[in-house]
């Protein structure tokens, strides 16, 4: 039996990193990554909880949420390779001008 | 401690330490396969907490396609490692500060708000899995049929838009 807010103290540790790789890495790619990472650590909070009332709400939830990253990945990295494509990098602080 | 707990604690530890490998790693491919590791950690949680569904979706959607798009990404650009050059030399500590802070306010609220919400229940058995799928396939063709024809359009409008970003100019004027 594991209490469950073992599970919530993960989930925030696992939020919690990917806040930092959003912070403090210039690379789009892994910025994006450790967005990928939040969403996790928020769907593992969500199934704990679903788990613990005994109802499916929370995972049904996670499904939906599994599906909108999969579409935000297609947009997302279709974005960088367009900006890559101008820019000839993808290092976040190259990108300081409105106009491409 | 319980098996269980074992299981959790190592498993967590695995989460936690390739999570900071993708941070970490210079090359971008490596943190991408750390990620995957992490993904599959994960999914190994979803099944610890009886969800069974839901970890194997996770291993198809977020293990395989969405990380294979960013390898693909990666090696299509070849935007493995990024020169060393730091335009924001204040931007890196000021990171540091900002989330130890945010994980302090969290742990903060865990030891001050957080009471007791009760124990996971054991990992559902074999039998039980397909009775749990039966039920949340239920659920979700009947209450959530809605939200679910809805996801259908939205991967239709992703896969529109992403083939429009990233085609070809055409000439408009010959």
């Amino acid at each position: 039996m594991v209490p469950i807010n073992y599970y919530i103290i993960l989930s925030a540790i696992l939020f919690t990193l990917g806040v930092v790789g959003v912070l403090i890495r210039r690379n789009a790619l892994i910025i994006f990554m450790s967005v990928e990472l939040m969403l996790n650590a928020a769907n593992l909070a969500m199934v704990a909880f679903s788990s613990v009332i005994q109802s499916f709400s929370g995972q049904i939830f996670v499904f939906f949420v599994i599906a909108v990253a999969a579409a935000e990945v297609a947009v997302g990295l279709a974005l960088i390779v367009e900006i890559f494509k101008t820019k000839r990098s993808i290092d976040v602080d190259q990108m300081s001008s409105l106009k491409g | 401690m319980t098996l269980d707990l074992i299981l959790f604690l190592i498993l967590s530890l695995i989460a936690i330490a390739t999570a900071l490998g993708m941070l970490l790693s210079r090359n971008a491919i490596y943190s991408a396969l750390f990620l995957v590791l992490n993904f599959t950690t994960v999914a190994v949680f979803y099944l610890l907490l009886g969800a069974p569904f839901i970890a194997m979706a996770q291993i198809t959607v977020y293990a395989g396609a969405i990380m294979v798009l960013f390898l693909f990404v990666i090696m299509l650009l070849g935007a493995e490692s990024l020169p060393k050059a730091e335009v924001l030399p204040w931007q890196r500590p000021l990171a540091g500060i900002l989330s130890v802070a945010l994980a302090v306010e969290a742990t903060f609220l865990f030891i001050t708000r957080a009471r007791p919400l009760g124990n996971i229940v054991a990992p559902a058995e074999a039998a039980n899995m397909t009775d749990s799928l039966r039920e949340m396939s239920m659920m979700l063709f009947n209450q959530y049929l809605l939200p679910f024809e809805v996801t259908s359009v939205l991967l239709l409008v992703a896969m529109v838009g992403a083939i429009v970003l990233t085609r070809r100019e055409r000439r408009v004027h010959q």
